[in-house]
C-alpha cells in the first residue's frame, strides 16, 4: 500500500503550514504530466475553473505564507516601530537577541523542553491509550471521549481549568494535599518560576496524548488484520507483532503525529499566556514574539528576529523528521 | 454507508458541483459586495458630510465605563446638535492595534491615555495640535496640563478622569488593633512589623500580570529621589544601574518579609480580596481597588498616602493616571470634532461620566464632587493637595522598554532580591539598546 495516497489527503488536516514543504515536491512532479494529459479534453471554461481553483489557493499561499515570511526575514535586518520607514541596521537585532535578552534563552529552552516533553510522554503515552482502548475493553467509548476531550476545549480554557487545580491558596491540589491551612506551606505551582512550566507542560500534555490518541486509534483501525494473522502464524508474540509489524505498517500517521508533535511544541502559546502572560517562567519564543510586535511596543524588526530564529528551529525539525522519515521509507 | 440509494444520489448529483461553486462564487461576492459599499457609503458620509457628526473611536469597552461615555456623548449631542458616530473596541485590542488604527482610519477623536504614551504618538505626528481648545478650558490645574503636554510644548490631550494610588486599608481592622496611619518609611515597617504580630499578613502584593509591582517601584523611586528624577529615569536620561535606582531596590526588599506569600502567582484581584477578607493589612494599588468591595465594604475602605521615605521629597508626588481623549491628524472635521474635545473638557461632561463610574475622579476642578462617595472624596483632596503627578511606569515611559524588560526585571527581582547590581546592569543594557534605536 503506497503510504503517499494517505499521506495527501491527511496533510491539508495537519494544521499549519509547516507540513507544506513535506508534501510540496510530490506534487510539484505530479501536476504538470497530470495536467498536460488532461488538458486536451478541457473546455475553455473548464481551464477558467482550474486556474481559478488552482490559482486562488496558490496565490493564497504566495501572499500569506511565502510573502508574510520572506518580508518577517526581510524586516528582521531592519529596526521598525510600524510607523513611518523601516531602518536597515544589518545583523544587530541578532546580536540584541543573543547577548543582550534575558528571556530569549529561556525562551528556547522552553520550547526545546515542550518538545521534548510531547515527544517522550505525551505522544508515546497518546499511542498507548490507542492501543489500549483499540482492544475493545468495556466502556472503551466512554474513555475515548474522556481522553479526548481536553483537544475540544481550547488551550485558553485549559489554562483556565490549570488555574482552579494548581492555585497556591484555594486550588484543589494543595487543598487535597492539605498544605492551605495555617501553618502549611502550600507550594506555589503557578508562581513558582522553577515549578510552573512542569505544571504547563503536564497540562499540554494531557491535550496532546487524546490527539495523538485518536489519530492512532484510526490509524490502528486502517492496519490489515490478517497482517497480525500472519505475524501470530509465524509465532510472533504480541510485544514482537505491534513493534515489527502493526506499528512499522501505520508509517503514514507516524508521520503525522511526529509533524504534528513538533508544531504544537513550538507553537504552544495559548497556554501560558492565558496563565500569566507569558512571563515569570513560562517564556516561550512565541509569546516574545508577540510581547515584541503586537501592541505597542513595536519593536518589529527585534520582534521578526525571534520569529525567524523560530522558524529555522521549526522547519530544521520539520526537514529533519521528514528526511530521516522518507528515507526509510524507501530502503 | 455505500448503500445503493446514496450511490445513486452522489452520480446523480456531480454534474452539479460546478453550480454549487458558481453559487459559492455569487455567494461570497454576496457578503463582499455589500461590505465593500457599506465601506465607501460611511467614508463619503464621514467626508461630505462631515459638517454636522463626528467620529469617535472609544475603548471605554466595559459596561460601566462604556455607560459612562454613552451618557457623556448623549449630553454632548443634545447641546451641540452633531451627531457623534461611537466606535467602542475592545479596551486592551484597541491597545494593541493603536499604531495600525493611527496610520489606517482613525476616528476623528479616540480615547488614550496622558504622559509620554501621548507624547510619543504626538512627536510622530500622528495627533492634531489642540492648544486652541485648550487655551479655553479652565478648572484645569498646571500638573494635569503638564501631563496633556507634548514635547514641543503644545497641548494634545484633553484630559477626562484619573484614578490616584496610594496605600489602602480597612478602616474596621485599623480601629480594630488601633494602628495609627504611617507617613514615615519607619512607621510604615513598624506597622507591618505590629501587623505580623497581631496574626495578619501586613502587605497584599501581587505581580502575576507583570505592572502592579510598577506601582510601588515608582512610588519608592519618587519618594526616594524625586518626582523629577522619576521622569528624567522614565523618559530614559538616567542610569539604571547607578546608586539612585540601586537604593529603589534595596529599599523595596525591606518590606519583601511583609508580603503575601506567592506573590508572583496571584492577580490583583485575588490579593484585593485577601484585603477584603481581613487577612492582609494594607495594599498599594490604584482606586480601582473598590471594583472588589462591595457595598458596606467599600465605606471601609480608605487609603493613606505612600510614606516618605526623604523629607527633601516627602509626599508630594501622587501617582494618578489620567485617561482622556486625542485628536487624530486625520480628522475629516476637524471643527466638529474640537467642538466634542472642548465639551469633554468641562466639568458637565465628567459629570455625566462619573454619574456611571465612581472609581474614578474628575481632572476639572469645579467638576461636582456632592455625588462622590467618601473613597472619591480623599481620592480628591490627595490628588488637589499633590505638587507634582505622575502617571504610571507603563505610561511616562517607552512601552517598548517597558514591557518587554521592566516586567521581567521587577518579577525577576521578586524572585531573587540579592542580586540587585546583576539586574540593574542588566537593565541598564537592554534599555541603552532599546533607546539607541530611537530613529
Amino acid at each position: 500500500m503506497p503510504p503517499k495516497a494517505d499521506l495527501e489527503p491527511a496533510v491539508p488536516t495537519g494544521p499549519e503550514t509547516a507540513a507544506a514543504p513535506a508534501a510540496a515536491p510530490t506534487e510539484g512532479r505530479r501536476r504538470p504530466r497530470a495536467g498536460r494529459r488532461r488538458i486536451r479534453r478541457l473546455t475553455t471554461r473548464d481551464r477558467l475553473v482550474i486556474t481559478v481553483l488552482l490559482g486562488l489557493p496558490l496565490l493564497f499561499t504566495f501572499v500569506l505564507v511565502w510573502a508574510t515570511t520572506l518580508a518577517s526575514i526581510g524586516l528582521s535586518f531592519t529596526n521598525w516601530d510600524g510607523i513611518g520607514s523601516a531602518k536597515f541596521i544589518g545583523v544587530d537585532n541578532y546580536k540584541e537577541l543573543f547577548t543582550n535578552y534575558p528571556p530569549f534563552a529561556t525562551a528556547i529552552w522552553h520550547n526545546l523542553l515542550w518538545l521534548g516533553f510531547l515527544a517522550v510522554v505525551a505522544t508515546p503515552l497518546g499511542l498507548l491509550l490507542a492501543v489500549l482502548l483499540d482492544r475493545k475493553i468495556r466502556f472503551g467509548r466512554f474513555y475515548q471521549s474522556a481522553i479526548y476531550l481536553p483537544v475540544v476545549l481550547s488551550l485558553a480554557v485549559i489554562g483556565f481549568i490549570s488555574q482552579l487545580i494548581f492555585a497556591r491558596d484555594d486550588g484543589i491540589l494543595n487543598t487535597l494535599l492539605g498544605t492551605t491551612g495555617p501553618g502549611g506551606h502550600p507550594v506555589d505551582w503557578i508562581g513558582n518560576p522553577h515549578i510552573n512550566i512542569w505544571v504547563v507542560l503536564l497540562m499540554a500534555g494531557w491535550r496532546h496524548s487524546g490527539y495523538v490518541m485518536v489519530l492512532y486509534l484510526a490509524g490502528l483501525k486502517g492496519v490489515d488484520p490478517s497482517l497480525k494473522e500472519a505475524a501470530a502464524i509465524d509465532g510472533a508474540n504480541a510485544r514482537q507483532t505491534f513493534f515489527r509489524v502493526v506499528f512499522p505498517v501505520m508509517r503514514p500517521v507516524n508521520i503525522i503525529v511526529g509533524v504534528i508533535t513538533v508544531i504544537e511544541a513550538l507553537r504552544a502559546f495559548d497556554i501560558v499566556y492565558a496563565i500569566n502572560g507569558g512571563t515569570n517562567g513560562l517564556e516561550l519564543l512565541s509569546v516574545l514574539i508577540t510581547d515584541n510586535i503586537i501592541g505597542e511596543a513595536s519593536r518589529i524588526g527585534f520582534g521578526s528576529a525571534i520569529a525567524v530564529v523560530l522558524l529555522l528551529i521549526s522547519v530544521g525539525c520539520i526537514v529533519a523528521y521528514c528526511m530521516t522519515e522518507l528515507r526509510e521509507e524507501k530502503s | 454507508m455505500a448503500t445503493p440509494g446514496s450511490h445513486d444520489r452522489i452520480t446523480s448529483n456531480s454534474p452539479t458541483r460546478r453550480s454549487v461553486l458558481r453559487a459559492a462564487a455569487i455567494g461570497a461576492g454576496a457578503v463582499t459586495l455589500p461590505s465593500v459599499l457599506a465601506a465607501c457609503g460611511s467614508g463619503s458620509g464621514a467626508g461630505g458630510g462631515g459638517g454636522k457628526s463626528v467620529t469617535f473611536g472609544s475603548n471605554w469597552s466595559d459596561p460601566v465605563p462604556k455607560k459612562g461615555i454613552a451618557n457623556a456623548v448623549a449630553a454632548f449631542q443634545s447641546s451641540s446638535g452633531y451627531t457623534v458616530k461611537t466606535n467602542t473596541v475592545d479596551h486592551n485590542s484597541f491597545q494593541q492595534n493603536i499604531n495600525r488604527y493611527l496610520q489606517g482610519n482613525p476616528d476623528d477623536v479616540f480615547g488614550w491615555f496622558a504622559g509620554y504614551r501621548m507624547q510619543y504618538f504626538a512627536q510622530k505626528g500622528l495627533l492634531g495640535d489642540i492648544s486652541d481648545v485648550w487655551s479655553g478650558f479652565s478648572g484645569m490645574s498646571d500638573a494635569i496640563k503638564a501631563q496633556s503636554t507634548g514635547l514641543d510644548g503644545k497641548q494634545y490631550f484633553v484630559p477626562y478622569y484619573y484614578y490616584p494610588w496610594a496605600v489602602f486599608y480597612r478602616k474596621s481592622v485599623f480601629a480594630q488593633h488601633g494602628y495609627q496611619i504611617p507617613t514615615t518609611w519607619d512607621q510604615y515597617i513598624s506597622l507591618a512589623k505590629q501587623m505580623q504580630k497581631d496574626g495578619l499578613v501586613p502587605i497584599s502584593f501581587s505581580d502575576k500580570d507583570g505592572w502592579p509591582a510598577m506601582g510601588t517601584f515608582d512610588y519608592i523611586n519618587m519618594r526616594l529621589n524625586g518626582y523629577d528624577f522619576h521622569k528624567s529615569l522614565m523618559g530614559g536620561h538616567e542610569d539604571w544601574s547607578g546608586t539612585k535606582v540601586k537604593q529603589v531596590f534595596d529599599t523595596w526588599r525591606q518590606l519583601l518579609p511583609y508580603y503575601q506569600q506567592g506573590a508572583l502567582g496571584l492577580t490583583w484581584q485575588e490579593s484585593a480580596q485577601a484585603l477584603q477578607q481581613k487577612k492582609t493589612g494594607m495594599m498599594t494599588l490604584g482606586m480601582f481597588i473598590g471594583q472588589q468591595f462591595a457595598g458596606a465594604d467599600q465605606a471601609d475602605l480608605d487609603f493613606f498616602a505612600y510614606p516618605a521615605l526623604d523629607p527633601t521629597n516627602g509626599q508630594d508626588a501622587v501617582e494618578a493616571p489620567i485617561d482622556g481623549f486625542l485628536l487624530s491628524h486625520k480628522a475629516k472635521n476637524e471643527t466638529g470634532a474640537k467642538k466634542l474635545l472642548t465639551f469633554l473638557g468641562t466639568p458637565k461632561a465628567e459629570n455625566a461620566y462619573l454619574s456611571a463610574d465612581s472609581s474614578e475622579l474628575g481632572v476639572n476642578s469645579s467638576v461636582d464632587t456632592s455625588g462622590y462617595n467618601s473613597l472619591q472624596q480623599s481620592g480628591a483632596k490627595l490628588v488637589s493637595t499633590a505638587k507634582s503627578i505622575s502617571q504610571f511606569m507603563d505610561r511616562d515611559s517607552r512601552p517598548d522598554f517597558v514591557s518587554t524588560v521592566m516586567i521581567q526585571a521587577l518579577q525577576t527581582f521578586l524572585n531573587n532580591p540579592s542580586d540587585v547590581d546583576g539586574l540593574c546592569n542588566s537593565i541598564q543594557r537592554q534599555k541603552t539598546a532599546i533607546y539607541a534605536t530611537e530613529g
